[in-house]
């Protein structure tokens, strides 16, 4: 079994990490994909110099969303002794987690109530709110 | 790199070349100083560029870029209508991998491009051209649009290429990296010198196109609203905001012009759309003078000819193709195959001058600000005889800002808004582009980089005192000296496209490049 925990950096995001490890705990196989999504479009606008430096940029995000966010996420969860491993990816939050989750096979998202408020979220819907309405795969919103 | 910094300066040196000191310029103003100064310096330069084809009145260099748009659109078949559709695919992201997902896309390098060109060429540009060649000179610039899809392609992919790609993941392109290399790799002699003289031709036309006459035209939108004002104290804060931008590296407000400018260019295209409209009745009449224009003149300075050269000339002006420094924009994009990038690049003629230009042009013919002498069925010639005669005897944006005026009493407000953001992305997009060309020449560093971005500040504030005559003439000689070198080494090394074309349309055709699910 597998199941894809979506995390947005947030205090939040450690509730749906702490609801995924207590399920996989227990069950008796199950893999656990830790995702966090770098919000990015490929229809904005840019200069040509954030252009010549956008490979070197893309990369220095990774690296930060890695060491900060997801690497101590996957070592919470393969020191309680599960089976874990990190994807991150530029894009649309709730599109590419459905998309990772949709393609892997997993059986289910897991991920926080939407954190951020206000008046953007009033009007475009948060990521969370998008996941739950669009995802192919079952979807667990953690309060 | 001491010979080419030499080299540099001895150009730069012929620039300044004695001015004549007068009694007069004791009384002129600042304005007119700079303005005598930079007519005297640059006048060789210019009609050099712009010298006749003996025994015609024909520019030789309208003709190169028509040939050169030509032979391209033959010697790859009409790429530009057979592979139209697939460029809009590519722009969407069909062939896009999921995997690159953060890296620039085509999109991101076909808008970054785009706001490099669209712009006061547009709008001012468009306004020169059917003010002297008449609403005929829109027919001829469509044309132009058509065929430099072709030099566009050509020249875009072999940016992508032969970019060099850093070690520290940035990246750098452009002709004189193509030239350079590209010779090399085909054992063609003289590829360095010919990538050294396209840099130096580059920086010119960054100050020139790229910049004064940028500033030029902003500063003639201002005053047709606040009323009459030196130029340069326009150029000076002009030169301050882009100091604090390239220099003091101010992102956000570049960043701010990049998402203001698509809107601003949608607000245009919107805002000619509506008087089109009010005026649908005239726009049967508005084609039928392009096309009377186009082949008879209808009076106009120079008759058929004169619509021909200035059509020409300003859709080169305008979308920049086989100019070269589209190379420099597209080259930053993320892609296994340079030549998708070529494709791309191709929509950016079409969208700068075969649709924004031609309603530009077409909102000015049926504005009425072109006087028509009825008796005659001509159209009206100014005292000097050098264009149509004008209401209220405008010329470049205030021609175009009347126009839209006459229709639209509050336009020309948004219009100055507009051309100002234009005139100040396109400096930014250009401070880039000479900057390219001039790190080619001298080396990456802080302190040569430093010495161009300063120059380039002093040339706004230059071209905002210069009255429009002698920028518009060293703008585009300038520009069209790139177009030189270029396009004589596109010559060279198009058969290097046609390979990658060949190549990419098989495995386009049996299947083995395919679209990703998304």
């Amino acid at each position: 079994m597998k199941l894809v925990i979506g995390l947005d950096g947030q205090s939040s995001g450690e509730k749906a990490l702490e609801f995924a490890k207590s399920m996989a705990a227990r069950m008796d196989s199950c893999e656990l994909i830790v995702v966090y999504v770098i919000e990015w479009s490929p229809f904005s606008f840019q200069t040509a110099e954030e252009n010549a430096q956008r490979h070197k940029r893309r990369e220095e995000e990774i690296k930060v969303a890695m060491e900060r966010v997801v690497n101590p996420a996957v070592k919470l969860l393969t020191d309680a002794g599960l089976t874990a491993r990190a994807v991150v990816r530029h894009g649309d939050v709730a599109d590419t987690i459905d998309e990772i989750a949709h393609s892997e096979g997993a059986s289910q998202i897991i991920v926080a109530r939407s954190s951020a408020g206000g008046f953007s979220t009033r009007i475009f819907g948060s990521s969370t709110a998008n996941l739950v309405m669009n995802a192919r795969v079952p979807v667990t919103v953690v309060a | 790199m001491n010979t080419i910094y030499k080299l540099f300066f001895t150009v730069a040196a012929f620039f300044a070349v004695a001015v004549p000191a007068s009694a007069q310029e004791a009384v002129m103003t600042l304005d007119e100083r700079v303005n005598s100064m930079f007519a005297s310096s640059t006048g060789w330069f210019v009609s050099a560029i712009f010298a006749p084809i003996p025994g015609t009145s024909f520019p030789w260099i309208v003709m190169w870029l028509v040939i050169g748009a030509s032979v391209f659109t033959i010697y790859f078949a009409f790429v530009q209508f057979r592979f139209f559709g697939h460029a809009i695919e590519l722009v969407k992201g069909d062939y896009s991998d999921p995997n690159d997902a953060g890296e620039v896309s085509h999109f991101q390098a076909l808008a970054t491009a785009l706001s490099g060109t669209v712009g006061l060429g547009n709008i001012a540009g468009v306004a020169v051209a059917v003010g002297i060649g008449g609403p005929g000179a829109t027919f001829w610039m469509i044309l132009a649009g058509l065929l430099g899809m072709a030099s566009k392609f050509t020249e875009c992919t072999l940016g992508v290429k032969y970019r060099n790609e850093y070690p520290d993941g940035s990246v750098s392109g452009g002709p004189m990296y193509y030239i350079s290399k590209g010779f090399d790799e085909l054992g063609l002699p003289g590829g360095k010198i010919l990538a050294v003289l396209f840099s130096i031709f580059c920086i010119l036309g960054a100050l020139g196109g790229g910049n004064m006459f940028q500033a030029n035209q902003a500063h003639a939108q201002i005053t047709q609203i606040t009323g009459d004002f030196p130029g340069w104290i326009t150029g000076l804060i002009f030169a301050i905001v882009v100091f604090a931008v390239i220099v003091g590296g101010i992102k956000s407000i570049a960043k701010v012009t990049e998402k203001v400018v698509p809107f601003m260019g949608v607000l245009y295209v919107g805002a000619a759309l509506i008087v089109l409209i009010v005026n649908y009745d005239q726009i049967g009449w508005a084609f039928g003078q392009i096309f009377a224009g186009a082949f008879t003149g209808l009076g106009v300075a120079g008759g058929l000819v004169g619509a021909l050269i200035q059509g020409f000339k300003r859709a080169a002006f305008s979308n920049e193709a086989g100019v070269g420094s589209a190379a420099i924009a597209h080259s930053a994009v993320k892609t296994k195959e340079p030549i998708t990038e070529g494709f791309v690049s191709l929509l950016e003629p079409l969208i700068d001058t075969v649709v924004i230009c031609t309603m530009t042009a077409l909102v000015i013919t049926i504005s009425g600000q072109l006087l028509w002498d009825e008796t005659a069925g001509m159209y009206l010639l100014n005292d000097a005889g050098t264009a149509i005669a004008t209401v209220g005897d405008t010329s470049g944006v205030a021609l175009t800002s009347a126009a839209f005026g006459s229709a639209i009493s509050w336009f020309p407000f948004v219009l100055a808004i507009a051309v100002i953001l234009f005139a100040f992305s396109t400096m930014i997009s250009w401070s880039y582009y000479g900057l390219k060309a001039w790190t080619y020449l001298f080396g990456e560093g802080k302190t040569t980089e430093l010495v161009f971005k300063i120059i380039f500040c002093i040339f706004i504030v230059i071209g905002a005192a210069a009255s429009l005559g002698p920028v518009i003439d060293f703008s585009d000689a300038a520009i069209f000296a790139m177009a030189v070198v270029n396009i004589f080494c596109l010559y060279f090394l198009m058969k290097v496209v046609r390979a990658e074309l060949v190549s990419y349309s098989g495995r386009l055709k049996s299947g083995e490049i395919k679209k990703y699910q998304h």
